[in-house]
């Protein structure tokens, strides 16, 4: 429950590390990281969100039931994006689909 | 303990009032109300996060295939308007927070101004948007629409394949344009809401449409910040 008022200093702190973290981002991109660039920046995103959802979104004050519901969404976020991704990653490690499309349909007497 | 307190004489009184107070009456009291409430909106968010979550994963695909492709369609876009129009939407993020915060201790005049500020604040964010499209149309890069690159744009996307960066910016107008259609509805809650709280609709003890709008406008916020980096800064800009 989020009957339990927050001091404004709380929000206003909180505010300011989000626009800090937005600065932070914005100049990391323009240093040459390499591929850490990306991690960098979804870290910082990452980081944003939880500011968000603990502090403005009230999960800090929020009933398990709430944090579980948010706990199973983000698990299945992660089963779609890793799945997906794994599944394009390994495609090309066997021939077989390929093989599939370039013969003829098989014929049934 | 002096909220508790002032919450337990407002339950008390609402049961005989509760045509006034908001109470619907298939709930025991507004605290069980609230509770079904805000179960209720984050049940919907992790509908949103998983509408969301497709479009993120299709992007992390392609990206993966055409990374030149994205880089260079990044670089079209301008890092100062979207680092601005973030700060923007955080703002507006901070202005909901309070808006709750008003509705919570009952201070009715803080709840319309902060509710109105979140509003322009969105306001600002949807103009700079519309601008940014409009930019799209100047320089020719809109898929099937305009999609005609020249000049020093033509530059930039052509190493990585114009078809590739064609398809960055269809990801381009749809996360964003989804994005902004959810920021439209929000606008018209927050109207909403701020006719209702002229009225006088929320007390301290109901107030579950402001946290629920609120909690709602902050995802849309939150869905802005992985867009942010993953648009406009990642490619690297150095």
């Amino acid at each position: 429950m989020s009957q339990q008022i927050v001091p404004v200093k709380t929000y206003l702190f909180v505010f300011a590390s989000l626009i800090g973290l937005t600065l932070l981002t914005t100049g990391v991109a323009f240093l040459d990281l390499g591929r850490f660039n990306t991690v960098v920046a979804l870290l910082i995103a990452f980081c944003k969100m939880l500011l968000v959802v603990f502090f403005f979104m009230h999960l800090r004050h929020s009933s398990g039931l709430v944090k579980v519901v948010l706990l199973a969404g983000f698990f299945w976020l992660a089963l779609l994006i890793s799945l997906t991704t794994a599944d394009y990653r390994t495609r090309s490690w066997t021939s077989s689909p390929n093989a599939w499309s370039t013969t003829a349909p098989p014929t049934h007497p | 303990m002096r909220t508790r307190r002032k919450r337990g004489l407002a339950v008390t009184e609402l049961e005989t009032h509760a045509a006034h107070t908001g109470l619907a009456h298939q709930f025991q009291n507004l605290d069980q109300q609230q509770d079904a409430d805000t179960l209720g909106i984050w049940v919907f968010l992790v509908t949103e996060i998983m509408f969301f979550g497709g479009v993120f994963a299709a992007y992390a695909i392609y990206r993966g295939f055409y990374f030149a492709a994205f880089e260079g369609g990044s670089h079209i876009l301008d890092v100062r308007l979207g680092a601005f129009n973030t700060v923007a939407l955080l703002g507006s993020s901070l202005t909901m927070a309070l808006s709750v915060r008003s509705a919570q201790s009952g201070n009715r005049r803080a709840l319309v101004l902060f509710l109105i500020l979140t509003m322009i604040l969105g306001g600002v964010f949807l103009g700079v948007k519309a601008y940014e499209y409009d930019q799209k149309f100047v320089e020719h890069v809109v898929p099937s629409l305009d999609w005609a690159p020249e000049g020093a744009v033509l530059a930039r996307l052509a190493p990585g394949g114009l078809e590739h960066a064609e398809l960055y910016f269809i990801f381009y107008f749809a996360m964003t344009g989804l994005h902004a259609l959810h920021m439209i509805i929000g606008m018209g809650l927050l109207l909403w809401l701020v006719l209702r709280s002229r009225k006088g609709s929320f007390t301290p003890s109901y107030f579950a449409p402001v946290e629920v709008v609120g909690l709602y406008w902050h995802f849309v916020d939150i869905v802005w910040i992985f867009l942010f980096p993953l648009l406009y800064l990642i490619g690297g800009r150095y």
